[in-house]
């Protein structure tokens, strides 16, 4: 998974050519250290449709509020530098994450 | 012939853990099984001041998820075997029950159902809409967004002033909404709250609607219980934006057991060996019907209910 910051978001994210999964996490956010597993998981899978990347907001506060994160965690899909899908905090399920994937990916 | 457990423990809570650890020690083939973060409600709470033995005092208090992580740990030096995975569907009659999930089918001798309760929400219009833009249930996760600003706790217990002095470290301001006017918090918690110049409080109060501005929260109703007259509470023109942190209490988690497990308001009955109405089947922590839902009651729970399972695989009443 690549890790993102402020600096990089811009053109790692937003100005991407594929489509980039990001998981907007933060410090001290327990749900978000329990779903990081999964996302690592899933990248095995879908990493080579979806480009894997993590967002950590407690360094890139304005940022994410800029994204309309107010909550963690989230797992959203970047397409032509739009947020096309996303899944905030109880939506994130392992389960829902990859529900997502498949949706999107059209499995 | 596929694999029996002794037992099969649904949710990775206080309840769960302990039964876990009791089980373990006892020798019993036992499966734990949480589909999200161990400790549950307990693992995103700030602050844990009431859970004997526990370290507490001024700058020593210990978090939930710290407390949860050592109970982790000590399940597993027992050997319980751990899954992540949703349930499904349970199959709880008859002598070896069924336990389906996202991973698979799983049998075992008995069910201890430990799975807890989530938070309530207001239920109010716009508050699905907003959650996670700006309306949140969990202070540890979301609090450091609200740096700065303005951020309204909705509740008066326990947890909800505890949170709200937990917030302050973030936010400009705190405002304790509650629908009375005195709070329901234990006294040393409302000495704590009372003394911190960052809180405020709207007594009285309750939220009736949430309103979102370009997708974010911006302005909230609200309604005085005493004169029913509704007012709107808009964001700080500077800020845009307000934090409002929901801690009104819990639902439990029922829904699986729904059609196969005699309850009362959706909490579990059990007597005051932990066990349900159906043979081999257990319940413990916040899912049961009892007085007090704590961390501490809930590893009570727990202990007892793993070791009326062994009673009970030991005498043949179950297996």
């Amino acid at each position: 998974m690549f890790e993102l910051d402020k600096d990089n978001f811009e053109s790692e994210v937003l100005q991407a050519d594929g489509p980039v999964l990001v998981d907007f996490y933060g410090n001290g956010c327990v749900p978000c250290e329990a779903l990081k597993p999964h996302i690592l998981r899933l990248e095995e899978t879908y990493g080579d449709r979806i480009r894997f990347t993590g967002l950590n907001t407690s360094t890139a506060r304005r940022l994410a509020i800029s994204q309309k994160i107010l909550g963690l965690p989230v797992i959203a899909i970047y397409e032509g530098g739009q947020k096309v899908k996303e899944l905030i905090k109880e939506e994130a399920t392992p389960q829902a994450v990859e529900d997502m994937l498949k949706a999107y990916c059209g499995l | 012939m596929e694999k029996i457990y002794d037992l099969i423990i649904i949710g990775a809570g206080p309840a769960g853990l302990a039964a876990g650890l009791y089980a373990g020690r006892s020798r019993l083939d036992t499966l734990l099984i949480e589909k999200g973060v161990d400790g549950g409600q307990i693992a995103i709470t700030a602050e844990i001041e009431n859970y004997p033995g526990g370290l507490s005092g001024p700058g020593t208090v210990e978090s939930g998820a710290e407390l949860i992580a050592r109970m982790t740990a000590q399940c597993a030096q027992f050997g319980v075997e751990r899954l992540s995975a949703q349930v499904t569907r349970v199959a709880l009659d008859g002598p070896v029950k069924e336990v389906h999930t996202h991973e698979g089918l799983f049998r075992a001798k008995a069910v201890l159902i430990a799975t807890g309760a989530h938070p309530r929400p207001i239920g109010c219009p716009g508050e699905k809409e907003l959650m996670g833009r700006g309306v949140s249930y969990c202070a540890t996760c979301d609090g450091s967004f609200f740096e700065g600003l303005e951020v309204y706790v909705i509740g008066g217990g326990d947890t909800a002033v505890e949170e709200a002095i937990y917030l302050t470290r973030f936010a400009r301001k705190v405002t304790i909404v509650h629908r009375r006017d005195e709070l329901r918090a234990v006294q040393s918690i409302q000495e704590r709250a009372f003394a911190n110049s960052k809180i405020d409080f709207l007594w009285n109060s309750v939220v009736t609607e949430l309103h979102g501005d370009d997708g974010v929260l911006s302005a909230m109703t609200v309604k005085d219980t005493k004169t029913g007259q509704e007012r709107r509470i808009e964001a700080d023109e500077e800020d845009g934006m307000f934090g409002v942190f929901v801690f009104i209490g819990f639902l439990p988690n029922y829904e699986l057991f729904a059609e196969s497990v005699q309850m009362d308001n959706h909490y579990i009955l059990t007597d005051d060996a932990m066990r349900t109405n159906l043979p081999g089947v257990y319940a413990a922590g916040d899912i049961r019907k009892k007085p007090l839902r704590q961390v501490v009651t809930a590893c009570s729970d727990g202990a007892i209910a793993a070791m009326q399972v062994e009673h009970d695989l030991a005498s043949g009443a179950i297996g």
